[in-house]
């Protein structure tokens, strides 16, 4: 994929999580993604961003512009610098929840989006990955 | 500079004179490019090549001195997809470059037999690599189109038809995977809103097989309407259908099933507090019978 | 801070989003509605969500809580309007929101309310023409 267009924002508090879901839906409509699909992605962006900051303690999120071969997306990374996730299989799992309820959060977001790739290190933070094609 | 940079480098115009040579005894279809135009690309591309070729990386073609190479190859491959060439005619298109290139190596490292080796096989390694991006290109577009005139098809084929007053419904012929879902859910529901329907008639009598897959589709379909306020109603349930998904133990419970869309029709206008009452005889005493639809209460 | 205004319709209460709400007002506005059920005694609830562009999961779950809270809480709940898009992406989010009523409008969602509360009555209730 090459990179078009990248911008960085903070994910400090549940007014940035607003601010950054807006954002995306911004850039999505100026790339002129159907409704549908900023939806998805708006709201992938939403749960990924509160998860950051309600079990990351706290962290950012990436807009990138990418071209595919023969298409255009929008690839966003949430890092985090908190506990990390011990066990990503069952977090991905539906209704999974660590007491605070990430609930559906990741499940959910993995199927509103095309491609979702996960890294995370017990005591060192994650980094949640997803693109979404035009 | 490295020395096969340097030397492909001063023969530009040798080559590019003896690929065009090739190129047009071999895969030119003038019928889908003109002469002057294959001469253009070919000369672009070239320049693009022997600039990248005359940096420090000669064999990998993925380094920022071949991005405008790279570039001008995914445009050309891409354009020729959607004119109609053939993968293989394509692909050669760069492929044939090797014969020019390796023609100028053995002239100009003659008598030097592992030098001359090494040149062929550094020229080989990067123009592969470079056919290769053509053929993925090629690919990747003509995916893209494909998957275009698929959406196209999916939208034209589901209609959603207003049965009366708040009541539609949604014929569905043909097999429901899970990309014709997403169309007909967006088209239900947009229908759903525009129209003020309470009610959706789901009809699949033109559906062949159910399967657990197939009703996920249509219970995704039926609660994503439910969260608006509206209510879905399957009906054209088969008994081959009904029989399906008994065994496969797909859960119905919260959907309410009808045989037949007449019975769903007349279910619907139950529900939505209407009746169907036989007109009274026209004045003059000719028995027309119609009837009328009233509202209850 | 900011609050989403709870009005009041007779034995309902009428809530519409117009907000693009972060997670604190979303729980200041479960806070304010049992206060509000408790303060006024109201029979029903209705949630216009017309405006919402976004409804993930958290939104989602509030909306399940104002619901439950509101029931045991002796009030009926209706959340109206959903946007397709919204309902699509809910639902592949996995959420169905199984104990929350729904309509399609404010109209519908009112006679939905109505409805209830006549059968709640024990039938006698007079409503306008619609």
């Amino acid at each position: 994929m090459t990179v078009v267009k990248s911008e960085q924002l903070p994910l400090q508090s549940s007014t940035d999580v607003v601010a950054a879901r807006q954002r995306v839906r911004q850039i999505a409509t100026e790339l002129r993604f159907t409704l549908v699909d900023q939806t998805k992605l708006v709201t992938a962006a939403s749960e990924l961003a509160r998860n950051a900051l309600d079990h990351g303690g706290g962290g950012q999120m990436s807009i990138v512009v990418v071209n595919g071969l023969a298409k255009t997306g929008l690839k966003l990374i949430f890092e985090d610098h908190g506990p990390g996730i011990p066990d990503i299989e069952a977090a991905l799992k539906d209704g999974f929840t660590t007491g605070a309820g990430m609930g559906l959060g990741l499940g959910g977001s993995k199927r509103l989006v095309n491609e979702f790739a996960i890294e995370s290190v017990v005591g060192k933070g994650t980094k949640v990955t997803v693109v979404r094609w035009k | 500079m490295s020395k096969l940079g340097e030397i492909i480098s001063r023969n530009e115009e040798h080559i590019r004179a003896d690929w065009m040579k090739h190129l047009t005894a071999s895969v030119q279809r003038a019928d889908l490019m003109s002469k002057v135009e294959l001469e253009e690309q070919s000369k672009a591309l070239l320049s693009a090549i022997v600039r990248g070729m005359s940096s420090g990386q000669t064999e990998d073609p993925s380094g920022p001195a071949w991005s405008s190479a790279r570039e001008l190859l995914q445009d050309i491959s891409a354009s020729r997809a959607r004119q109609g060439f053939t993968p293989s005619e394509t692909s050669m298109f760069v492929l044939s470059l090797k014969q020019p290139f390796f023609s100028v190596i053995r002239r100009e490292f003659a008598g030097n037999q592992d030098e001359m080796f090494d040149a062929i096989w550094k020229c080989t390694l990067c123009l592969d690599k470079l056919s290769l991006i053509t053929a993925e290109t090629f690919l990747a577009t003509r995916e893209e189109l494909i998957s275009r005139q698929q959406q196209e098809l999916l939208e034209l084929s589901t209609p959603v038809v207003k049965l009366w007053d708040g009541i539609l419904a949604l014929p569905i012929i043909g097999t429901l995977d899970s990309s014709r879902t997403q169309v007909v859910m967006e088209e239900l529901l947009q229908t759903v809103v525009a129209t003020n329907s309470k009610f959706a008639i789901i009809d699949i009598t033109g559906v062949p097989t159910v399967d657990t897959l197939v009703a996920q589709h249509l219970l995704k379909t039926i609660t994503a309407a439910r969260l608006m306020g509206a209510e879905c109603i399957i009906s054209g349930v088969r008994p081959q259908i009904a029989q399906t998904i008994v065994h496969l133990g797909i859960n119905l419970e919260d959907v309410i099933t009808k045989a037949k869309l007449a019975d769903a029709f007349a279910l619907a206008l139950q529900k939505s507090g209407k009746t169907v009452v036989r007109a009274s005889a026209a004045a003059n005493g000719s028995a027309t019978v119609n009837a009328t639809v009233q509202k209850e209460g | 801070m900011e609050r989403i205004p709870i009005l009041r319709m007779g034995p309902f209460l009428l809530i519409t989003i117009q907000v693009d709400m972060h997670d604190k007002l979303a729980m200041q506005l479960q806070d304010d509605v049992a206060q509000r059920i408790s303060d006024w005694g109201s029979a029903g609830v209705l949630i216009d969500i017309s405006s919402l562009e976004i409804v993930d999961s958290f939104i989602g779950r509030m909306l399940a809580n104002i619901a439950a809270m509101s029931r045991v809480l002796g009030a009926d709940t209706v959340v109206v309007g959903m946007q397709p898009a919204v309902a699509i992406t809910l639902v592949e989010l996995g959420m169905s929101l199984p104990g929350v009523r729904t309509a399609l409008n404010v109209e519908s969602g009112m006679e939905l309310l109505y409805g209830t509360l006549g059968t709640s009555l024990g039938g006698a209730h007079d409503r306008s023409e619609v």
